[in-house]
């Protein structure tokens, strides 16, 4: 186990040395920079190549990779051209990231929670209403582009109803103490309760809208391995022993059913990120995937590299940590 | 009275869109407590179905099921979904065919013994431990204490099948139906699991306290007429799922009388057999058989048909020395032969 882990966090190396050279050419590849975000496309070539030589774009790009990584090795990952111009990249992304985690946790939690019991049933009961219903949803939440979700759901209940907040991660009116970053904990660990729900309130639209596709997944890799369990003949062996259906339903399906679906759960993360920016975007929610949008549209170069690596790195150990809990579930990996 | 009734006990599986298939076709027998009987029959003949219908355990949807099983007096067809789940793992217990794939590969062994003394006996969890390790003793797998924290995959084929023996005996149950418990062993284990179930459902008189076994009645379900031979009282042999002859166990192997019955022991190959002889297998397959509505469904693979034998349906009667058979030309036995 332990010469496991420690592959895999050789593996996360590998993997982010290679996305990092990748992503530094492929940022300085894209059409436009950050010369003409920060002048506009009408500056003096006197001026644009004044503000080149500030930012160290002059260079050839190999050189500039170096430079980079012996920096990074210190921690400076660079200055914000344009997300917050003046600020460290890595602060920008520190200070952003807690908001994204609370975010995404929050959107897996309720994609397990409706995916999970849903897709258990569905099963059961293959064929009936709430299955179709299931199915027919599922695909919807697949197709429906996340960012249309967002919008909808934000105009319904936050512009028309006006039931949650509309953008931001608190109102500014409550001046709650900041302990860790994560606006809900913070409330409770400062019996600031106002402040939690508050918080709360306002991650409740983004996470909905960015659980769509979660959900949709973890519904129908549920229902799909249930259905294989089902048919098992262990489970026929627990109906044999007039076991409860708590006992068999718990026990027997859905622990060997969960085996696929914590897998996928894994490979969810990507699409979390990819969604949190859209999200982000829609609600105004100050989290990493706002400053990612920002950052392309901008070319803020050092946020970028900062944030996707970050992502990389977030992926990799989701993933490990799917692995690490698969051979909890499943003694047969173990050994 | 006998323990188990099963009288005119028809299956059929009716799928949308497919023809239905009769999967057992007004099987009757009966099983006496304590008695071992023997339901042997090729591949297809219905013999796992009847056992899963006396369980209660098809399917619930795309089934019909007719006929009547009376256990211990009382109906079992049709009883209440609660009712049966009650009995099953408590009055009625069965092994199944693999054992690895019978048993759950992410519970640990213990559990999944215990899990039914819990249910059916209320026995608390840590008390349940300690019987589900003497049952480990029971059926004889070394050094219990650590089998019940292991998972399936670290036991060996013949330590499954003990174990999953040890689940179907955990709370006594009056009968015990094994499905081919054997088939997929190895020959030396086969022996073992055979003799091991033999012993147990007949010792009475072992005292292990709340985990003493025995004076359970066994239905042992199989293709293998040598594994009927060492074990059964009465052997019923079954064809297109119908019993076509029924005998105690020695007159039966020493002058089976239906020429299906004849086949099958031709086909086994025997110790004692004269050197040199050739096995014989029953010509055709299953595929060939004919309706029981329009004579007998063994009819176009017989050696021995008659005209009669595809008009008219054969009933169940005592034929020659009292056997009960479903046949219109039974095999005389061997001495009438050489007289
Ligand atoms: N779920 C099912 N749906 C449709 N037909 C079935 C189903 N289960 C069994 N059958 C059919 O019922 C017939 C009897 O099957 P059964 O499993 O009882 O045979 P068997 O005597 O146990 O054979 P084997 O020695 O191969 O285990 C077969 O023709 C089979 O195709
Ligand atoms: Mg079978």
């Amino acid at each position: 186990m332990l010469r496991y882990t420690v592959r895999r966090f050789g593996q996360l190396i590998l993997v982010v040395a290679a996305l990092s050279v990748l992503l530094f050419a492929w940022l300085r590849s894209l059409p436009g920079g950050p010369v003409s975000a920060l002048l506009g496309e009408r500056a003096t070539p006197e001026s644009r190549a004044q503000l080149q030589a500030v930012l160290g774009l002059d260079r050839p790009v190999h050189v500039q990779y170096f430079q980079f990584l012996g920096r990074a090795a210190s921690g400076d990952f660079g200055v914000s051209t344009g997300v917050q111009p003046g600020d460290d990249a890595l602060s920008i992304f520190l200070q952003r990231f807690p908001a994204t985690l609370e975010l995404s946790l929050l959107a897996i939690v309720l994609a397990v929670a409706a995916g999970i019991p849903l897709g258990y049933v569905a099963a059961r009961r293959r064929g009936g209403w709430l299955d179709n219903a299931g199915v027919v949803s599922s695909l919807v939440g697949v197709a429906v582009p996340v960012f249309f979700l967002a919008f909808l759901l934000k105009y319904v209940f936050a512009v028309e109803l006006g039931m949650l907040p509309t953008s931001g991660r608190q109102n500014a009116g409550i001046d709650a103490t900041r302990v860790t970053g994560f606006f809900v904990l913070d409330g409770l660990l400062t019996r600031e309760w106002d402040a939690s729900w508050d918080a709360l309130k306002h991650l409740m639209l983004p996470a909905l809208a960015l659980s769509s596709i979660p959900f949709a997944v973890v519904f129908r890799i549920t229902r799909a391995a249930v259905l294989d369990v089902l048919d098992e003949d262990y489970v026929r062996t627990a109906y044999s022993k007039g076991l409860t259906d708590t006992v068999i339903r718990g026990r027997h399906v859905l622990r060997n059913a969960m085996l696929p679906v914590v897998t996928i759960i894994g490979l969810q993360t990507g699409a979390l990120l990819s969604g949190a920016v859209l999200t982000e975007k829609v609600f105004a929610f100050q989290g990493v995937g706002e400053a990612l949008a920002i950052g392309f549209e901008r070319r803020d170069y050092p946020v970028l590299q900062v944030v996707i690596i970050a992502a990389a790195m977030v992926y990799v150990l989701v993933n490990l940590i799917v692995d690490l809990s698969y051979a909890v579930i499943d003694p047969r990996v173990r050994t | 009275m006998a323990l188990l009734e099963v009288d005119d006990l028809s299956v059929v599986f009716t799928r949308k869109g497919e023809q239905p298939v009769v999967a057992v076709d007004g099987v009757s027998f009966d099983v006496d407590p304590g008695q071992t009987v023997g339901l042997v029959g090729e591949s297809g003949c219905g013999k796992s179905v009847t056992a899963l219908a006396i369980m209660g355990l098809l399917p619930r949807r795309g089934v019909r099921v007719s006929g009547s099983v009376r256990f211990d007096g009382t109906e079992l067809l049709g009883l209440p979904a609660a009712a049966m789940r009650d009995r099953r793992g408590r009055d009625l217990g069965m092994v199944f065919q693999d054992p690895l794939s019978s048993l759950n590969p992410v519970v640990p062994i213990g559990l999944q013994i215990t899990e039914v003394l819990e249910r059916h006996r209320r026995t608390p969890r840590k008390k349940a431990m300690v019987q589900a390790g003497d049952l480990l003793t029971r059926v004889g797998i070394p050094d219990p204490r650590r089998r019940l924290d292991e998972y399936p995959h670290q036991l060996s084929g013949g330590m499954r099948q003990r174990a999953l023996i040890a689940m179907a005996l955990a709370c006594r149950p009056k009968l015990l139906l094994a499905d081919e418990p054997t088939t997929a062993l190895d020959v030396t284990i086969q022996a073992q699991i055979l003799a091991l179930l033999a012993e147990l459902v007949r010792a009475g008189d072992t005292d292990l306290g709340d985990t003493d076994l025995g004076d359970t009645a066994l239905v042992m379900i199989t293709h293998d007429l040598g594994v009927v031979a060492g074990l059964c009282d009465e052997v019923n042999v079954l064809y297109g799922g119908r019993v076509v002859e029924r005998g105690p166990r020695h007159p039966l192997f020493a002058a089976p009388h239906h020429p299906y019955t004849v086949g099958l022991l031709a086909s086994v190959p025997r110790l004692d057999g004269p050197r040199g002889q050739r096995l014989s297998p029953i010509r055709g397959s299953v595929s060939d058989n004919i309706p029981w509505t329009s004579g007998c469904a063994f009819a176009p693979r017989c050696p021995n048909v008659l005209g009669a034998c595809t008009s008219v349906t054969p009933e169940m009667e005592f034929g020659p020395d009292e056997r009960l058979l479903r046949c219109h030309n039974p095999v005389p036995a061997p001495q009438e032969v050489r007289a």
